[in-house]
C-alpha cells in the first residue's frame, strides 16, 4: 500500500490506542477515584490553598456557570491590556509594536474562547511575554474551562436526582494538573528534540549558501505548540502555523501533533460513559462521531489526491496531488487528514493552507466546522453533541408519541427551548455575519479601514465569497483556522469576528450546562419497556440524521454560493 | 460573586507561575540538550553558519538545485503560503510562467515530467524539501553547470533523500540545502 495512506491509518489507530485508556483514566480522575497520578495531590492542595478555594463546597449549575464566567472575564481584561502595551513591557527582543485596540479585542476574545483565530502574525505581531504569559496561558486555561464545563454535565447524570454538581475549581485545576500540563510537557520535549526551538534566544541572522542575508525568527515555540494541540486551541507560534518547518519539523512530529489534538476530545466521550456508568452510550456517541469523521475525510482525500484540474490542463505531473500550500515532508494524505481533524474538532491549526485546497475540500472543511461536534473541541465538542442529542430525543419522542426522556429525566419545554436557541444560534451568527461582510464588500468598498473592503479578498469570484464564509464559520465554531488570503486585520473583521467568537463560545457552554442542571434536578424515572433508549443503533442513526438535516438545511445555500459554485465552474 | 472574583484573581496568579514560568523554563532547560540546544539546528560550512537544517532557502543559480516557489521569498523572519485559490486566473498564469521557466532552464525535460511541488508555493514559504521527481528533472542542468558526471549527481540525491518515516509512513523527500552543500563539497 501507498506509504502516505499507511501513515494516516497508523496515526488514527495510535490516536485510539492513547485516547481510549485516557478516557477511562479521566473518568476516574473526575470521580475522585484512585489513579496513578495521585502523587500530584499535594500540588493541587497547594493551588487550592493559595487561591482560597475549598473544593468540598458543592455548586449547583448556576454557581458553576458564575465561577466559569467570572474567571473568563478576568482573563479578558488581563490579556487586553498586555496586548495593547506589549511594546512597553519586558521580553520583547524583536521590538514588536503594541496591538491596536481592535486587534487586541479580537485576539484576546479569540484566545479566551479557545478559538485562536489570529489576525496578527506570530513573528512580527507579538512579544515573547505575550506569547507565553497571555496566549499560551490562555491555551491551557481555556481548554481546562471547556473540560470542566463538560464534567459539570457528567455530574448531572451520574446520580439519580441531584443539584450538587461538584466544585468547578476542582474540575478546572485537575484538568490542568492531571491532564494538560503533564501531556504538554511530554509533547513539548518530543518537539524540542525533533528540532522545534524552545529557548529564549531572539532573532538570528545568517548568510545563505547563495550569499543572501536571511533573518530567522525563533523563540520558545515548542512549549506553546504542545498545548495548542492538546488543548484543541490551534494558535501557532509562527505565522504559517504547523506548516512552518520549526513548528512541525518532520513527518514524525506531524503524526505526534495530529494525535495530540484528537486524544482529549475522544477521551472526553469515553470518560462520559464511564463516569455516568453507561459505557454503551459512550460507544454509541463515539461511533456516530467516527462515522462523521470518515464521511468528511474520504471525499477530502479523493479531491486532494486527484490534484488540481486547472493544473492538470497545463500538462504537468500531479502524482503527488494538489501541492499548492502544502509541504513536501507531510505529503497529500497527511495534509488532507489534518485538514479534516482540525475542522471537525475545533483546533484550527493547519499544516497546509486551506485557502488553496480544492473547492470540494473547502466544502468538507466548512461542513466540519458547521457541525462542530464530530469529537469537537476539548469538552465543548461533547457539549455541542449533547444539544443534538436533546433535539434527537425530542423529535423521536414526538414520532413515537411519548414524553421525551433522557437518561431517566423528562425533557420538557424549558430544556427544548434552550436547545432550540443554541441550535439556531450558529446559522444565525454565520449567515448574518457573512451577509453583512458581503454587503460591505459590495457597497462600501472604499471605507477608510486598515484594509479597504474592496481589497479584502485574495481571490476573485466564488472563492472570494468562500473566504468570508470560512472566516465567520471558523469564528462561530471557535475553530480559528482561516482562508488566510482574507485581509482580516481591520476594524470590521476584528470586531465582527470577535463578537461572533464570544457568543459562539459562551452560549453553547451555558446552554448545555443549564439543560443538564435542570434535567439532573428532576425526579428520576426508572427505565421501563416504554423508555426510548438512547444507547441503541437506531437512536444513533436518529442523532446522525438530526445532525445532517439541521446542518444541511441551515447551510446548503451558503455552501452553494461559495465552494460548490467554484467546483462546478472548474469542471467546465 | 465577590468571592468568585477574589478566587479567580488568586487562582490566575498561581497558574501564571506554574504554566508560564515553571513549565516553559523547564522545557527550555532540558531542551538545551537537543541538537542546536533548543535554538534550531544550524548547518555550518567551513566554520560559517550557512543556514538552518529545517529552513529552506532561495536558490536561483543554475549550479544549485532549486527549491519550491515561496510566497515569502524564503525570508524566515516571516512565513506564509500564497493563499491563492485553485480557480484564481492570476494564480494560474503564475503557475504557467513557472512551468515555462523550468522548461527553459532544464533542457531535455518534458512538461509531463514536472511534478506539482516544483511549480506551487509551499504552505510556510520555507519548505526545505522537494520531491524526488523534483530533483530528478534538475539533474541534467546541475551536472552541466558544474561540469560533472550526471551519475555523481544522482548518487548525491540518493544520499540526501529522506525515506518515509520508519520506511512505511509518509512520503520521501529531498533536502535541497543539504544536497547543495554536498555538491559544493565535491
Amino acid at each position: 500500500m501507498n506509504t502516505e495512506l499507511t501513515g494516516i491509518i497508523a496515526t488514527f489507530l495510535l490516536t485510539l490506542a492513547i485516547a481510549i485508556p485516557l478516557g477511562k483514566y479521566l473518568a476516574k480522575v473526575f470521580a475522585g477515584e484512585k489513579v496513578w497520578t495521585d502523587f500530584l495531590k499535594p500540588l493541587e492542595t497547594g493551588i487550592y490553598k493559595l487561591s482560597g478555594i475549598n473544593i468540598k463546597e458543592q455548586m449547583n449549575w448556576k454557581q458553576q456557570l458564575k465561577a466559569l464566567l467570572t474567571i473568563n472575564i478576568l482573563w479578558l481584561f488581563y490579556g487586553f491590556f498586555v496586548l495593547i502595551f506589549q511594546d512597553k513591557l519586558p521580553f520583547n527582543p524583536d521590538g514588536n509594536p503594541g496591538m491596536t485596540p481592535d486587534l487586541a479585542f479580537n485576539t484576546i476574545i479569540s484566545f479566551v474562547a479557545n478559538c485562536n483565530l489570529q489576525h496578527y502574525s506570530g513573528e512580527s505581531g507579538v512579544s515573547y511575554l505575550t506569547q507565553q504569559y497571555v496566549l499560551m496561558f490562555l491555551q491551557f486555561v481555556s481548554a481546562a474551562t471547556g473540560i470542566a464545563a463538560a464534567v459539570v454535565l457528567f455530574k448531572a447524570f451520574r446520580d439519580k436526582t441531584t443539584t450538587e454538581l461538584g466544585n468547578f475549581w476542582e474540575f478546572f485545576v485537575k484538568s490542568i494538573t492531571r491532564l494538560l500540563l503533564p501531556l504538554s510537557f511530554v509533547m513539548a520535549l518530543i518537539l524540542t528534540f525533533n528540532g522545534t526551538p524552545a529557548s529564549y534566544d531572539g532573532k538570528d541572522k545568517f548568510i545563505s549558501l547563495q550569499g543572501d542575508t536571511v533573518n530567522v525568527s525563533r523563540g520558545p515555540a515548542a512549549q506553546m505548540i504542545a498545548i495548542k494541540h492538546l488543548g484543541t486551541n490551534g494558535g501557532g507560534y509562527f505565522g504559517a502555523n504547523s506548516a512552518h518547518p520549526f513548528e512541525n519539523p518532520s513527518y514524525f512530529t506531524n503524526m505526534a501533533e495530529l494525535i495530540a489534538q484528537v486524544i482529549i476530545p475522544i477521551a472526553m466521550v469515553i470518560a462520559f460513559g464511564y463516569f455516568i456508568r453507561r459505557k454503551k452510550l459512550a460507544w454509541t456517541i463515539f461511533g456516530v462521531m467516527t462515522i462523521g469523521l470518515f464521511m468528511l475525510l474520504l471525499p477530502m482525500l479523493s479531491s486532494e489526491l486527484g490534484g488540481s484540474p486547472a493544473l492538470a490542463k497545463m500538462g504537468i505531473s500531479q502524482t503527488t496531488g494538489a501541492m499548492e500550500g502544502k509541504e513536501v515532508r507531510f505529503g497529500l494524505a497527511a495534509s488532507a487528514y489534518w485538514a479534516t481533524v482540525t475542522t471537525i474538532i475545533s483546533t484550527g491549526s493547519v499544516n497546509s493552507m486551506h485557502d488553496s485546497t480544492m473547492p470540494m475540500s473547502g466544502t468538507w472543511q466548512l461542513l466540519g466546522m458547521m457541525i462542530n461536534s464530530f469529537y469537537g473541541g476539548c469538552g465543548v465538542g461533547l457539549l455541542n453533541y449533547f444539544i443534538y442529542l436533546i433535539v434527537a430525543v425530542f423529535i423521536s419522542g414526538l414520532m413515537v408519541g411519548r414524553t421525551p426522556e433522557f437518561l431517566g429525566h423528562k425533557v420538557e419545554a424549558r430544556e427544548i427551548k434552550i436547545a432550540a436557541i443554541i441550535t439556531l444560534l450558529s446559522p444565525f451568527l454565520i449567515l448574518a455575519g457573512t451577509a453583512i461582510a458581503s454587503y460591505i464588500f459590495t457597497n462600501h468598498g472604499d471605507a477608510a479601514w486598515a484594509v479597504q473592503p474592496k481589497n479584502w479578498l485574495n481571490n476573485p469570484g466564488f472563492h472570494g465569497f468562500s473566504e468570508m464564509l470560512y472566516e465567520m464559520t471558523s469564528s462561530n465554531a471557535n475553530n480559528g483556522s482561516g482562508f488566510e488570503g482574507l485581509g482580516d486585520n481591520n476594524i470590521f473583521w476584528n470586531l465582527s469576528t470577535g463578537i461572533v467568537i464570544f457568543i459562539g463560545r459562551f452560549l453553547p457552554i451555558i446552554g448545555p450546562v443549564a439543560i443538564a442542571g435542570l434535567l439532573g434536578a428532576k425526579k428520576f424515572i426508572p427505565e421501563s419497556a416504554g423508555t426510548l433508549r438512547t444507547d441503541t443503533k437506531t437512536f444513533a442513526l436518529m442523532t446522525f440524521a438530526v445532525i445532517l438535516v439541521l446542518n444541511a438545511l441551515s447551510y446548503f445555500p451558503a455552501l452553494a454560493l461559495g465552494p460548490l459554485a467554484e467546483y462546478f465552474t472548474m469542471l467546465k | 460573586m465577590k468571592k468568585y472574583i477574589i478566587q479567580s484573581i488568586r487562582l490566575t496568579l498561581v497558574l501564571l507561575v506554574l504554566l508560564c514560568v515553571i513549565y516553559p523554563i523547564s522545557v527550555a532547560f532540558i531542551g538545551k540538550m537537543s541538537k542546536g540546544s533548543g535554538g534550531g539546528e544550524k548547518i555550518t560550512k567551513n566554520g560559517k553558519t550557512v543556514g538552518y537544517a529545517l529552513l529552506g532557502q532561495s536558490f536561483t543559480k543554475p549550479e544549485y538545485f532549486w527549491g519550491r516557489p515561496s510566497a515569502v521569498a524564503y525570508n524566515a523572519a516571516g512565513s506564509a503560503g500564497s493563499n491563492k485559490g485553485p480557480s484564481n486566473p492570476d494564480y494560474l498564469k503564475e503557475v504557467q510562467s513557472r512551468i515555462d521557466t523550468l522548461l527553459k532552464y532544464n533542457p531535455g525535460i518534458k512538461k509531463s515530467d514536472i511534478p506539482a511541488d516544483m511549480v506551487t508555493a509551499s504552505g510556510s514559504g520555507l519548505d526545505p524539501n522537494i520531491s524526488e521527481q523534483g530533483a530528478a528533472i534538475q539533474i541534467q542542468r546541475v551536472a552541466k553547470a558544474r561540469n560533472i558526471d550526471e551519475k555523481k549527481v544522482k548518487e548525491l540525491i540518493a544520499m540526501n533523500t529522506l525515506k518515509p518515516f520508519m520506511g512505511v509512513f509518509g512520503p520521501s523527500s529531498v533536502n535541497v540545502l543539504k544536497l547543495n552543500i554536498a555538491l559544493d563539497e565535491l
